[in-house]
């Protein structure tokens, strides 16, 4: 088919629609963070798991190693169940622990994975037994005023 | 009494007329999709609208998302510095447009730009009878005039749209970073860090491509079922404005409801 210059412009605009598509992508989104390379899946039980939601990262030492892939509650030990994926060259030994951490002091729920010291590596479909539950903050400043009530209770009682 | 039961009627008559156009239209819209099998052997045809809808659109698009963009980045400045975290500006001016402002603005936009000279040219062709002529040779108008012109305005569409959101975050880079001096780093990052590729531009591409579709087949629809005088035209032009924007809106709700309330 001959080439007229509509299919230039037409092409040269369809260009800049892609161009503005992989600036969105790169630039704006997290392509990065969209990664293809393998990836096995290991769950972990919290007592309370706060705010965390999917897609939430998963971290060691600060560095991201995975993300939540769902979260579900389990009605036989009314715990909170967390699959993550984790990429495949990352391994962590068998007796590792997970927290529910807050990246600042009002930033997003993550979970933090701590390295044991057992030689075996967790593998697809095994499960985290050390877990620390999310801190809630409503718990927090009940346990401080119960704390509290408690000390002035002693205090008056010793006055006597 | 009488005017209880002509209340009934005119009501009837209402919801009757306005059926019956709804099912002329979906009939039309499941004729030219159907009908547009042949496009694939002469893309031409396409290319000639992409042509007329998409790069003649593409100016005014671009300055609009420029602007939209720098006002997002000055409102967002001022509301985010009371709470003290102007740092969150690219990921205000990010999620605005991909989400909402890219494809609606767009979508108005290209009803104002693209359909209504759609409709003014289908209905100028069906009151100089070209529509009947082409038929009269047996050549099927719905497949050689309206179908080349959904598929430019379905293709046009995402494509404008994601130039408007790309234009939109780069204005609201120049007035945050350089003009008001907010960290270009923090800029960036904050926005890759909330803006997800999928959840967010990939939704504003599906909403794109949808209003792509609504604005693009009432302006056509508008046009081939307009009446053949100049009075007619141009009533369908404006019914094509009005109708093609609310729905952009009825639509934008829709969708948003449906991708983004979990």
């Amino acid at each position: 088919m001959r080439k007229s210059a509509i299919d230039i412009w037409v092409g040269v605009f369809v260009a800049i629609g892609l161009l503005a598509a992989l600036f969105l992508a790169l630039k704006v989104g997290n392509m990065n963070a969209v990664s293809f390379a393998p990836t096995y899946k290991i769950s972990a039980r919290f007592d309370n798991i706060g705010g965390l939601k999917p897609r939430a990262p998963v971290k060691s030492a600060g560095v991201v190693v995975g993300r939540i892939t769902s979260i579900s509650f389990d009605d036989k030990t009314y715990q909170a169940t967390v699959v993550m994926t984790i990429e495949e060259s990352y391994k962590f030994p068998k007796d590792s622990s997970a927290k529910i951490l807050t990246s600042g002091l009002l930033g997003e729920q993550y979970i933090g994975l701590e390295a044991g010291g057992s030689d075996d590596m967790l593998s697809n479909g095994e499960k985290i037994a050390q877990t620390q539950s999310a801190i809630v903050l409503e718990n927090l400043i009940s346990q401080f005023l119960y704390n509290k009530a408690a000390d002035s209770g002693q205090d008056k009682g010793t006055a006597k | 009494m009488t005017a209880l039961l002509n209340l009934f009627g005119d009501f009837g008559f209402f919801v009757r007329r306005n059926l019956g156009s709804l099912g002329l239209a979906a009939r039309m819209f499941v004729a030219v999709i159907v009908r547009s099998g042949f496009l694939l052997k002469r893309p031409r045809l396409v290319i000639d609208q992409i042509l007329f809808v998409g790069n003649h659109s593409f100016v005014i698009i671009a300055v609009s998302g420029l602007f939209v963009g720098f006002v997002l980045g000055l409102q967002g400045y001022y509301t985010l510095n009371r709470y003290g975290s102007e740092q969150a500006l690219g990921l205000l001016v990010a999620l605005s447009l991909t989400r909402e402002l890219g494809p609606v603005i767009t979508a108005l936009l290209f009803a104002g730009r693209a359909g209504t000279s759609l409709t003014a040219e289908i209905g100028l062709m069906k009151a100089g009878e070209q529509l009947t002529a082409m038929e009269m040779m047996a050549v099927d108008p719905l497949g050689r005039v309206i179908a080349p012109r959904l598929w430019a305005g379905i293709i046009s569409m995402p494509i404008l749209a994601t130039i408007f959101t790309a234009v939109g975050v780069l204005g609201g880079y120049l007035v945050g970073v350089p003009l008001i001096g907010v960290d270009s780093g923090a800029f960036w990052s904050q926005m890759q860090g909330g803006v997800d590729l999928f959840s967010d531009i990939g939704n504003g591409l599906i909403k794109s491509m949808v209003f792509g579709v609504a604005v693009t087949f009432i302006a056509l629809y508008q046009g081939y079922e307009s009446k053949p005088t100049p009075e007619g035209v141009s009533q369908a032009t404006t019914r094509t404005v009005v109708i093609s924007s609310l729905s952009v809106l009825a639509l934008d709700f829709l969708l948003t409801a449906m991708m983004f309330s979990n």
